[in-house]
């Protein structure tokens, strides 16, 4: 059974359900807060880590997304320290992979590159790792190129979730991790995969796109989604 | 005693470069050479890549003709796919490349070499620039910034944007032309020409005070190369590729895109980043040839426009074996390509939709070959199954006049300057000729750094006895 609980964010009175998390309540009641990993209609899972917010005597940030709201709760969505995290976090994520948007299949239709515009991450005082990473470009029509990818894991979540084939997972660990396909195939030898792109159409930068798109060309229709998870729903 | 003067960096070129002069005992200059001195390195870092992104990537080499680059890599890139660009995409494919060629011969003759030109050899070098030809003759500087703007805007107005728009694909371009921004180019057209032919007027009208200049700027014997368009006529998109000699007489004609290797070859030299390519069945380096306006208008009986086939009557009478006349030669293409972009606007399919063929990679090979400004460009392509590219090369217009230019210093050094009086005036004389090539160094390197050039006299020993740096 779920109750009504009352609480502050951003010092405005907001009410809601007490298994909504922050993140749902605060876009409800149209208080912006940043996200990457967050998809409405996957589960989420907490991994991006730029939907942290402060609650006031608690010196633990806690992740929007998978928060729960709880009465009394005063919560904070943009002070500065947030803003610095938020920040460091964008660079992290720029500096870790080789995201190079002049030459990116996403640029100007990308979920970063927007973040980071908005957040107004105009350098990145990181080094750049450099890493060496490859594209597998096995698949027909989909290509995956590992140096877009910041491990958000929504092609994960949706092959998992809502096309039910979990051709997807992540394997290794800290900087070693990475998605892969079936037991670390190339994408073209899946013997699962559907070929559906609904893990190409959620992915919020370059990473994975359609074969044949030059550069920023690659829009990704995420409004699918919706309708399969509202349908689902109705079926229930 | 002998001595080296170094002009470093050569200064009103794009990228950067010095040049060394080497001088005898008596004081004469025995040697020089033109050195580029930069590396980039886009052949390596492209592999791993697929080649979709191809056209836009090699487009970053440079900032001043990134469309060039993106017309030759994407011509690579119909290759691979084998499939054949509809009308309408080949048409707007032109014009955007004869924008770029506009914009381009707009800055190189007015930004870059005018000021040598208006003011003279021997002006006071503070003055030698964009601000000092507004001062002298506000009108030819307008002129100029009215061209170049002219021609970038009708690159934004084609691809969403003036520097690198990625709107030329592999398959032709990415999206159609409405009529609305058809009829804006339109009307920017006839000022352009009135402009264009007012500019003419005025170079032909001091041509006679460069005589010393035209007989020692490059001035030599070699092939010109370059590609030709339908009924001999000036071309800069496609078309076979052709090698005449001095006499402008045929030297190989008809050649194929495809097969460029069997004719060209490239040498290293130890003195320069740039690589120096030569007429393969001459060897090295008697296969010394010139590419751009120069040789382009060498190459072809017409320009096939009516003005501009007016004013190539005049320049056919001109000395074209002198490198100098690269600005006449840019002149008349800047005439030319207005003309052409309105031909080509007007053509009836022009806002088709149709504008750009589909396939999945069909080639593990391409080239695609078109003329930048500066000449013939050169993009290879080679790709795995998958389509991801196994390895690249360039050859850049520049690169094709990399000998000839080397070969060019050394005349004009030789010409001008007499070791024991070295005045500014010499040595920029030794930097005017690099310019009439109009160079792209960054991309003809396809390397990365600051901009600029310097020169150099050196004694036999190798000192460094006097230095001339600017930027």
């Amino acid at each position: 059974m779920t109750n009504v609980v009352t609480l502050k964010i951003n010092d405005q009175d907001v009410s809601g359900r007490d298994d909504e998390t922050i993140l749902e309540l605060a876009r409800e009641n149209k208080i912006p807060i940043p996200t990457l990993c967050h998809l409405e209609g996957l589960s989420n899972i907490g991994a991006c880590r730029l939907c942290l917010v402060e609650i006031k005597g608690m010196n633990k940030l806690l992740p929007a997304c998978v928060a729960k709201v709880q009465e009394g709760m005063e919560v904070y969505t943009d002070t500065e320290r947030l803003q610095k995290y938020r920040r460091t976090i964008l660079e992290m994520l720029f500096a870790e992979g080789n995201h190079i948007c002049s030459a990116c299949v996403s640029n100007g239709r990308c979920e970063l590159q927007r973040v980071a515009q908005k957040l107004g991450m105009d350098h990145v005082r990181l080094e750049y790792r450099y890493d060496n990473r490859t594209v597998d470009a096995s698949h027909e029509r989909f290509a995956l190129d590992y140096n877009r990818c910041i491990l958000c894991t929504r092609c994960v979540r949706v092959c998992d979730e809502i096309e039910g084939a979990h051709t997807w997972d992540v394997m290794g660990r800290g900087v070693e991790s990475r998605v892969i396909t079936d037991m670390h195939q190339p994408w073209g030898e899946s013997e699962t995969c559907t070929s559906c792109s609904k893990c190409v159409q959620v992915c919020p930068t370059g990473a994975l796109f359609e074969k044949g798109k030059a550069v920023s060309e690659m829009t990704k229709r995420k409004g699918f989604l919706a309708y399969l998870t509202s349908m689902r729903e109705g079926l229930k | 005693m002998s001595r080296q003067i170094t002009i470093d960096p050569v200064t009103r070129i794009e990228g950067h470069a010095k040049i060394t002069i080497q001088l005898d005992d008596a004081g004469q200059v025995q040697d020089a050479h033109f050195h580029v001195t930069q590396y980039r390195g886009f052949e390596k870092f492209c592999e791993g890549r697929p080649f979709h992104e191809m056209p836009s990537l090699m487009a970053r080499t440079c900032g001043i003709c990134p469309v060039s680059h993106l017309i030759a890599g994407a011509k690579a890139c119909d290759a691979l796919l084998a499939v054949r660009v509809p009308a309408t995409g080949v048409h707007l494919r032109k014009i955007m490349n004869l924008a770029q060629i506009a914009q381009s011969h707009a800055l190189s003759f007015f930004y870059l070499s005018a000021p040598d030109l208006l003011l003279g050899m021997d002006a006071e070098p503070g003055q030698r620039n964009i601000f000092g030809i507004a001062a002298a003759n506000p009108e030819m500087a307008r002129d100029g910034v009215k061209l170049r703007q002219t021609g970038q805007k009708i690159i934004e107005l084609l691809g969403g944007k003036r520097i690198h728009p990625n709107w030329p694909v592999p398959g032709g371009v990415s999206s159609p032309l409405t009529a609305e921004k058809r009829d804006q180019m339109l009307a920017m057209i006839p000022e352009a020409i009135t402009i264009t032919r007012r500019t003419i007027s005025w170079f032909t009208s001091v041509l006679g005070n460069f005589q010393p200049e035209i007989d020692s700027f490059a001035n030599f014997p070699t092939l010109f190369m370059g590609l030709v368009g339908k009924g001999n006529t000036l071309e800069h998109y496609d078309g076979p590729i052709r090698f005449v000699d001095r006499d402008r007489a045929i030297v190989a004609d008809g050649l194929k895109h495809a097969d460029y290797q069997e004719y060209i070859a490239e040498a290293v030299e130890p003195h320069s980043y740039l690589k120096s390519p030569f007429y393969r069945s001459m060897g090295y380096p008697d296969g010394i040839y010139r590419v751009g306006p120069l040789a382009r208008l060498n190459l072809v009986e017409k320009c096939g426009t009516p003005l501009a086939d007016e004013v190539l009557v005049a320049f056919r009478e001109v000395d074209r074996g002198s490198s100098f006349h690269n600005h006449y030669a840019r002149l008349i293409e800047l005439l030319y390509a207005w003309e052409k972009i309105e031909l080509l606007l007007n053509e009836p399919d022009i806002l088709s939709d149709h504008v750009r063929a589909f396939a999945s990679p069909n080639n593990e090979e391409g080239v695609g070959i078109s003329e930048a400004p500066r000449g013939t460009l050169i993009h290879h392509y080679e790709i795995d199954r998958n389509g991801l590219m196994k390895r690249a090369n360039l050859i850049i217009a520049t690169g094709h006049n990399s000998l000839a230019m080397d070969r060019g210093v050394a005349q004009v050094a030789k010409r001008f300057i007499k070791g024991d009086q070295i005045t500014d005036g010499m040595l920029n004389r030794v930097e005017a000729v690099i310019r009439t090539y109009d160079p792209c160094l960054s991309c003809s390197t396809h390397a990365a750094g600051h901009m600029a050039m310097r020169v150099q006299v050196l004694a036999p020993g190798g000192e460094v006895l006097s230095e001339v740096q600017r930027g």
